[in-house]
């Protein structure tokens, strides 16, 4: 039983910066605007948490200051992608690198240090599995990332927002000619986006109270991955993010066991999404207007 | 002219896309609960004026007013999509704007949704839709998905959407272009039925028989200019022509008379043993799992054009594609000069003597990046190649004298073989199409829509390379959307429907009042009169 | 008329990157500022530390070989209307092939029969990896970009598998050392570059690039490519399959990308190493945008690119090199964002006029 909690627990806590990450990409995809960006955002929501956190001593002054980092670089992305029609996959590409090298070098900056930021006050308590759940419980990110998911869904199939993300995603010339303010929605959705995955950066960051040098580690692809794996429904993109998450808490709890290697589970996720894409399962399709800049 | 105060009045107006001028100082006045035909040639500008009084573009001069329901203009000049909605201007526009996975109702109340505290109120949208749909005849099901409808059912919604939004001013974009007459004779009531309960609607067109049909007043453009307006009861088919072309002579060749093509023909081949350039048996094309092209067989001889008449969409353009090679056939054979091609590479198609006019030369007949020179050897590059299997370096000296004498020959303006295509006129466009199907060796060709988009000079010099294609003995398959280009210029002419061919006439027994009711599917019942 | 046409395009061309060096070396003057440097000075030590001696002006040439290679990849695939993100995975995994084809050729093979097969096995690596996304789309229509993205993942993950679990030598990240197929250094000819790392795998590069060129724009398989690129519709109504041009150019996308690693393992280490590439496969795709998808343009922004992360390394005292990691994001951002905006200010709105 113990370890069944202690395994639920830990999958939680891999899944939660995805669910951040695959609710705010569900959102900007929806709108037609590429989410390869989802990584830049959730170092950058990492970093500027921890800068928060650490010259306030507070983590909630630290969440302030991540939601704001990721909605900065989400601003830069959507200034660039709709305002002068970028190509969004170069965007997205430039917007990674950016995050990697500002932080990198403010890093230096204001922590002469290349690899990591001092100790910062956070949420989560880093520890064994029984401490782990008592401390996932308290921690108030963890509940906004499981809710994150449900409201994205309700507000993108319930909400008149959500019906003109649709149609701005899917025919904006369409939603133009009924007076849509095509790029307004479009702005909206995606500093949406750069909000929640900043959030799950700050998340990240806050647990493991310091930040790294590019410490999301590609898991803003994975989020990536799950949203197409989840064929652009949010509810179905969150499923996949725990059940990638699922695969990782696997591998880690079978490690002494000397089973499948890990770098094999790690590659469930892109396995999977390419298995997608190919349409060997279901097909994914994504929303027609995807990473087109023209209304 | 109408008693009434005028609905909408524009003035002066010119708008110009980089270095096309689309409207030149055109004007347009329309009284309230009047059915107003602007009519002109296609790249007349009448879309563009339409648009900048739906709010869409912005005029570069001019003043755009609008009635208000006190019954005074109202200068609104650049006003914006949502300042015409609001204001009751409403376009139904040629290319559906439908967002194909929402459904209708979500198609309908989109930007101005009905919501229940912050949620929004699917229900009540269902309701209003209904509502409006049975007040005026548009029944279609708000539940259904968009992408399920017919193209009929489509335009309803599209129509419906602008009455939800309370449109009193309507403006249809070439709503019949993809209608079959029974539909437009449904769409001629509902839009009788909305000027009855006040609405003005605008009707853009460029077939006259429509003009003359509903409209109560008349608009005439040409080159982006107003050039007539007139009372539609005080107005002939032969006047609006003249008006919309410029001069008498091209009436001629936009509406057929009796005097088609002369030759020795007639339905029956030249020589004794007919020897079929192009044999179609039984084919079957499925396309998006529908059966697209059901059953079709006919032949076309060398020296004949055998013209396909029908409304768009009843499989015309996969019937071209799948001879063409460029999608796949489900079932049946198509030969050509006795050589079965059914599943036969594009370039062996070339190869085997078929040339392709495609019906799209913006997405399919020419690389609009590349230069002339360039198009001018699509689908021909092999023989410009050098070394094992022709793979390897083209010889710019042989392209760049293909172009020189291609350009000559078939007029092409500006002469310059390196500018891109993207930079020429339509007319001329479809020119450097025709130079390069044409100018070659082939035996058979496929035309399809070959003057769509072009102006008079261009249609005249087309029709004239396609008869003289035909005296030097090729096999023609002509497709046209204008049954008087089809009446023009074809030896034989079939009727295709719902992806069949429902009647095979020879010309002397076409004409358009026997043709119209079998493009909507009706059985023939009609005896050839001689 | 043509002269006009000309100028468009060479506007077209070159105008938005030198937007976007403009942008960047005002960024870049403004981090200079923060950190409480002149820029003047900066400036002056990027360009002496790169240009400015012989040790600078090799590395500047070595890290330019595997952007060429990269770049080149992009460029291609990009002609072909494909996005190639996959270039970290086929670098990798180019450079891995050759390391092993070395390792596992007997020692004392001669050079003129180990190092064509070492390169063939980058080539053949990198082209494989390549042909995954070509086939994938070609045949199931799935989106390349999806597919490269999450292939680079999976080729690194078995890579680091395969070279943890079988082939490092113990206490490192890397391969054995090769017995055949290294080349030899630019230092062993031109004393002066002693200690840098440029070696002749950069004159492989500029003839990849040559090649490209010619088959680009003087061939009928280039003829074909582009037209697919340009308007897919339109080739295949020209005779071409563009499904097999979209599967060729990706292997030889893959392929370009591949010969990149044997610069680290030929001619530097003479070993795989995990992570060697140091993101060159993702700049590959700002040395194709900033060289507008043309051979020259790539070779000259290869150069760029190199001299600014070896002027990186250069300007460190004064400021953080990561200065140099910034520059390149804003760059690629100004050039994208530039792209569309000359492209309309030099062509006019082509709005639906004739609709």
């Amino acid at each position: 039983m113990s370890e069944i909690i202690a395994f639920v627990a830990q999958t939680i806590r891999i899944a939660i910066p995805y669910l951040f990450a695959a609710s705010g990409g569900v959102i900007a995809e929806r709108a037609g605007v590429v989410s390869l960006t989802l990584e830049g955002f959730m170092l950058t929501g990492a970093f500027a948490a921890t800068l928060g956190s650490y010259y306030s001593g507070s983590p909630w002054i630290g969440v302030l200051c991540g939601i704001g980092g990721g909605l900065l670089f989400g601003l830069i992305h959507a200034v660039a992608s709709i305002r002068y029609r970028a190509d969004q996959i170069v965007t997205g590409i430039a917007i990674n690198l950016l995050a990697v090298g500002l932080t990198r070098f403010f890093l230096l900056m204001a922590f002469d240090s290349s690899s990591n930021s001092p100790r910062v006050a956070g949420f989560g308590v880093t520890g064994d599995g029984g401490a782990l759940t008592g401390a996932l419980l308290r921690n108030p990110l963890v509940w906004l990332g499981l809710l994150g998911i449900p409201v994205v869904a309700w507000l993108v199939h319930y909400t008149p927002f959500g019906l003109r993300v649709r149609a701005v995603g899917e025919h904006p010339a369409a939603a133009e000619t009924l007076g849509v303010p095509v790029r307004r929605v479009r702005y909206f959705a995606v500093a949406l986006s750069g909000i929640l995955a900043g959030l799950g950066g700050v998340y990240l960051a806050l647990d493991q109270h310091q930040f790294t040098d590019s410490m999301t580690a590609g898991r803003g692809f994975i989020a990536l991955a799950a949203i197409i794996f989840g064929r652009w429904e949010p509810v179905r993109a969150g499923i996949a993010c725990l059940l990638f998450a699922a695969a990782e808490t696997l591998q880690i709890q079978l490690q002494g066991m000397q089973g499948i290697p890990s770098q094999f589970v790690q590659m469930i996720p892109y396995v999977l999404t390419i298995v997608a894409v190919g349409g060997f399962v279901a097909r994914s399709t994504p929303p027609a207007a995807l990473g087109k800049v023209d209304a | 002219m109408t008693a009434s105060a005028p609905a909408i009045r524009m003035n002066g107006i010119h708008k110009a896309f980089g270095p096309v001028h689309a409207n030149r100082g055109a004007r347009l006045q329309v009284g309230t609960r009047e059915i107003h035909a602007l009519v002109g040639e296609n790249g007349a500008g009448k879309s563009t004026l339409m648009r900048i009084l739906a709010g869409l573009y912005a005029p570069d001069a001019g003043t755009v007013e609008v009635g208000t329901p006190s019954g005074e203009l109202r200068d609104v000049t650049g006003w914006s999509t949502a300042d015409a909605i609001k204001a009751g201007v409403g376009m139904v526009h040629q290319h559906f704007m439908l967002v194909r996975t929402l459904t209708v109702a979500e198609n309908v109340v989109l930007g101005r949704e009905p919501v229940r505290g912050a949620m929004l109120d699917i229900a009540r949208a269902i309701s209003d839709v209904k509502r409006i749909g049975d007040q005026y005849g548009l029944r279609v099901d708000p539940a259904r998905h968009v992408g399920d409808l017919s193209v009929g059912e489509a335009q309803r919604v599209e129509i419906l959407k602008t009455l939800f939004r309370g449109a009193r001013i309507l403006i249809l974009d070439e709503p019949t272009a993809v209608l079959s007459p029974l539909e437009v004779k449904e769409l001629w009531s509902v839009l009788r039925r909305l000027r009855d309960d006040g609405a003005t609607i605008v009707l853009i067109t460029h077939k006259l028989d429509e003009v003359m049909d509903v409209s109560d007043a008349i608009t005439v453009m040409r080159q982006g200019e107003t050039v007539a307006r007139m009372d539609t009861g005080a107005a002939t088919p032969e006047a609006i022509a003249r008006a919309m072309v410029g001069r008498d002579v091209a009436l001629v060749t936009m509406r057929k008379e009796d005097e088609g093509p002369r030759n020795s023909l007639e339905g029956t081949p030249r020589s004794a043993a007919p020897r079929f350039a192009l044999s179609v048996n039984s084919l079957v094309v499925t396309s998006r799992g529908r059966r697209a092209v059901d059953g079709i067989s006919f032949d076309v001889a060398a020296g004949e054009i055998l013209g396909i008449a029908g409304v768009e969409g009843n499989g015309q353009t996969e019937l071209i594609e799948a001879i063409a090679g460029l999608c796949p056939v489900t079932s049946g054979t198509i030969a050509l000069g006795g050589r079965d091609v059914t599943h036969a590479s594009v370039r062996e198609r070339t190869e085997a003597g078929l040339a392709h006019i495609p019906e799209d030369r913006h997405r399919r007949g020419l690389v609009l990046e590349y230069t002339v020179a360039e198009n001018l050897i699509l689908g021909d590059q092999h023989h410009y190649a050098t070394g094992a299997r022709r793979a390897w370096a083209l010889d710019g000296r042989r392209i760049e004298a293909n172009a020189t004498d291609e350009i000559q020959r078939f007029d092409i303006r500006p002469p310059d073989a390196e500018l891109p295509a993207r930079a020429l006129s339509g007319g001329n466009q479809q020119k450097v199409v025709i130079a390069r199907e044409m100018g070659g060796a082939y035996e058979v060709l496929l035309a399809s829509q070959p003057t769509r988009g072009v102006d008079v000079g261009a249609i005249e010099f087309i029709h004239a390379q396609l008869r003289a294609a035909r005296e030097a003995g090729k096999a023609i398959l002509l497709v046209s959307a204008e049954l008087s280009e089809i009446l023009a210029l074809a030896d034989r002419v079939a009727v295709m429907y719902g992806g069949r061919i429902i009647a095979t006439l020879p010309r002397r027994e076409a004409s358009e009042e026997r043709l119209g009711p079998l493009m909507t599917g009706a059985t023939d019942t009609t005896r050839p009169a001689a | 008329m043509t002269t006009i046409g000309a100028r468009q395009r060479v506007e077209e061309a070159l105008l938005p990157p030198l937007v976007a060096l403009l942008v960047a070396l005002v960024v870049g003057d403004i981090l200079i500022l923060l950190v409480g440097q002149s820029p003047g000075a900066v400036y002056r030590l990027m360009l002496s530390g790169t240009w400015g001696n012989w040790y600078g002006f090799g590395q500047v040439l070595y890290k330019a070989t595997t952007l060429l290679c990269t770049g080149l990849a992009v460029a291609l695939a990009l002609r072909a209307g494909l996005f190639n993100i996959g270039g970290e995975g086929q670098l990798a995994a180019g450079g891995f092939a050759a390391a092993v084809m070395g390792l596992v050729l007997p020692a004392g093979t001669p050079g003129i029969v180990a190092i064509p097969l070492c390169i063939g096995a980058a080539l053949a690596a990198g082209g494989l990896v390549g042909a995954v996304p070509g086939v994938m789309k070609a045949r199931f229509g799935a989106h390349e970009v999806i597919v490269t993205i999450m292939l680079n993942f999976i080729v690194l993950a078995l890579l680091n598998w395969i070279v943890a679990s079988h082939l490092h030598v113990p206490e490192t990240l890397h391969t054995p050392a090769m017995r055949a197929g290294t080349l030899s250094r630019l230092m062993d000819w031109i004393s002066p570059f002693h200690g840098s790392a440029a070696n002749t795998s950069l004159l492989i590069a500029i003839a990849a690039a040559v090649v490209v060129g010619w088959m680009l724009f003087r061939t009928r398989a280039g003829y074909e490519l582009r037209a697919a690129g340009l308007q897919p519709d339109a080739a295949e109504y020209g005779g071409v399959r563009v499904g097999r041009v979209w599967i060729k150019a990706f292997v030889i996308s893959g392929a370009l990308a591949g010969l990149g690693g044997i610069n680290y393992t030929l001619g530097y280490k003479h070993y795989y190493e995990e992570g060697f590439s140091g993101g060159a496969g993702f700049l590959g795709i700002a040395v194709a945008l900033v060289g507008r998808n043309h051979p020259l343009g790539v070779v000259i922004a290869a150069f760029l690119f190199a001299t600014l992360s070896q002027g990186g390394l250069a300007i460190h005292a004064l400021v953080p090199k990561q200065m140099v990691e910034v520059l390149q994001g804003v760059v690629i951002l100004a050039v994208a964002a530039a792209v569309p905006e000359v492209r309309r200010l030099v062509q006019g709105v082509r709005a639906g006029a004739a609709r």
